[in-house]
């Protein structure tokens, strides 16, 4: 098993159990290597590959819970990214999918590239279209950091309603950032 | 917003996430879906009347038995389907064999008995409802399977609902077998089959639709 392999996976196990540190260090050192992996594939559509990225680390946190702690890392990323890329192809039209090699190289972490490109999509825009149940949560918890306690006061809502809007709205703003498309 | 807001956005406050919480949602949609199956197989079919003899008889459990150990291997399979990056692991190989061994049991038995006595063995009297009833005792599970399945995340949808179609159509037929009358191994390796067959390319048809994510 490789060294990143490694890193990435204790990184991740430390997110599950409630780390958001370790969780903010995952997702930035990961990131690199998502952007890498969809400009080497997607060359003739550039300006998609931010926003891939960007929907790709939004489904793997909305499906955080399906990794398993002992199945390989780097497979389910591969198999999300992949996913959600086999996905934006064929909503663009079947020409794509012929020109695009979907080679099944499982080797996430061969190249990264930092330098990220502009998302044409502006996430905090889509958030706006939420209903205020989902978006009130994630504006104050996860934008402004408080903690569900307080958004709870600052709301009127109960602390589950809270968790739950956030839940929801997250799974919502994928939705809404697919749809776009 | 920059992918560097995203990130931090979504760490930020970002709760443990707890394993048990999938196996719970598992255990909970196929317990109802199960109920269901059984409330419909006693409300719309009725137990068999003479299942106190029935019970008896090494054929009768065979009849139960054989599907409900496809439902033990299709439940990890449904599972392991509906989670990214995962292989579908042994239980293709455990469903290959159950399939020769219901197969192999018709064909010895048909070779058994008198030409004669085969459309028999094969029709039964109930050839023209069973596959359809099995099918229709499978509806509940299937909505319960899909409903477990759309909480987690197929990379192959199809596969992931066929593999839930399978192990709603193997549940039916195994709650079916406490009513249908039918004895014979042509028979069950027939239409039993069948009912399963169908419930399994019902389920890899909705899954195309309904569990792409």
């Amino acid at each position: 098993m490789s060294a990143s392999e490694n890193r990435f996976r204790e990184l991740l196990l430390r997110a599950l159990s409630g780390d958001a540190t370790a969780y903010h260090l995952f997702l930035k050192e990961l990131c690199p290597y998502l952007r890498a992996y969809f400009r080497r594939r997607l060359a003739g559509l550039p300006d998609e590959v931010e926003d891939l990225v960007q929907e790709v680390l939004l489904a793997m946190h909305n499906q955080r819970h399906t990794y398993e702690k002992n199945q390989p890392l780097t497979a389910w990323i591969h198999a999300i990214a992949r996913h959600k890329m086999v996905d934006l192809l064929r909503r663009r039209g079947k020409q794509d999918v012929l020109t695009t090699p979907l080679d099944d190289d499982t080797d996430m972490f061969a190249h990264s590239e930092i330098d990220a490109g502009d998302a044409r999509h502006d996430v905090m825009k889509l958030l706006e279209r939420l209903p205020d149940r989902q978006r009130l949560p994630i504006q104050h918890m996860k934008l402004e950091g408080l903690s569900a306690e307080e958004t709870a006061r600052l709301t009127g809502m109960s602390v589950s309603a809270v968790k739950v809007g956030i839940h929801r709205g997250l799974k919502m703003l994928a939705v809404l950032i697919k749809d776009e498309r | 917003m920059k992918t560097d807001d995203l990130m931090r956005m979504l760490a930020t406050g970002a709760a443990p996430v707890s394993s048990a919480a999938v196996a719970s949602r598992f255990a909970r949609g196929l317990g109802c879906g199960l109920l269901g199956a059984i409330l419909v197989m006693v409300l719309v079919f009725g137990v068999r009347n003479d299942i106190a003899q029935a019970a008896s008889l090494p054929m009768f459990w065979a009849k139960v038995l054989v599907p409900a150990v496809a439902v033990l291997a299709a439940v990890p399979l449904t599972m392991r389907l509906s989670r990214p990056g995962r292989t579908s692991g042994p239980a293709p190989l455990v469903l290959a064999g159950l399939l020769l061994f219901a197969w192999s049991s018709a064909a010895a038995v048909l070779l058994d008995a008198p030409a004669a006595g085969r459309a028999e063995l094969i029709f039964g009297a109930t050839w023209k409802t069973c596959t359809f009833n099995i099918t229709l005792l499978a509806l509940p599970l299937l909505g319960a399977a899909f409903w477990v399945i759309k909480g987690l995340a197929p990379t192959r949808p199809v596969c992931a609902g066929a593999s839930a179609g399978l192990l709603a159509g193997a549940a039916a037929a195994s709650v079916y077998a406490l009513h249908c009358p039918e004895m014979a191994a042509p028979f069950l390796g027939i239409w039993y089959v069948l009912g399963i067959a169908v419930s399994t390319a019902l389920g890899a048809l909705l899954g195309f639709r309904l569990l792409r994510w």
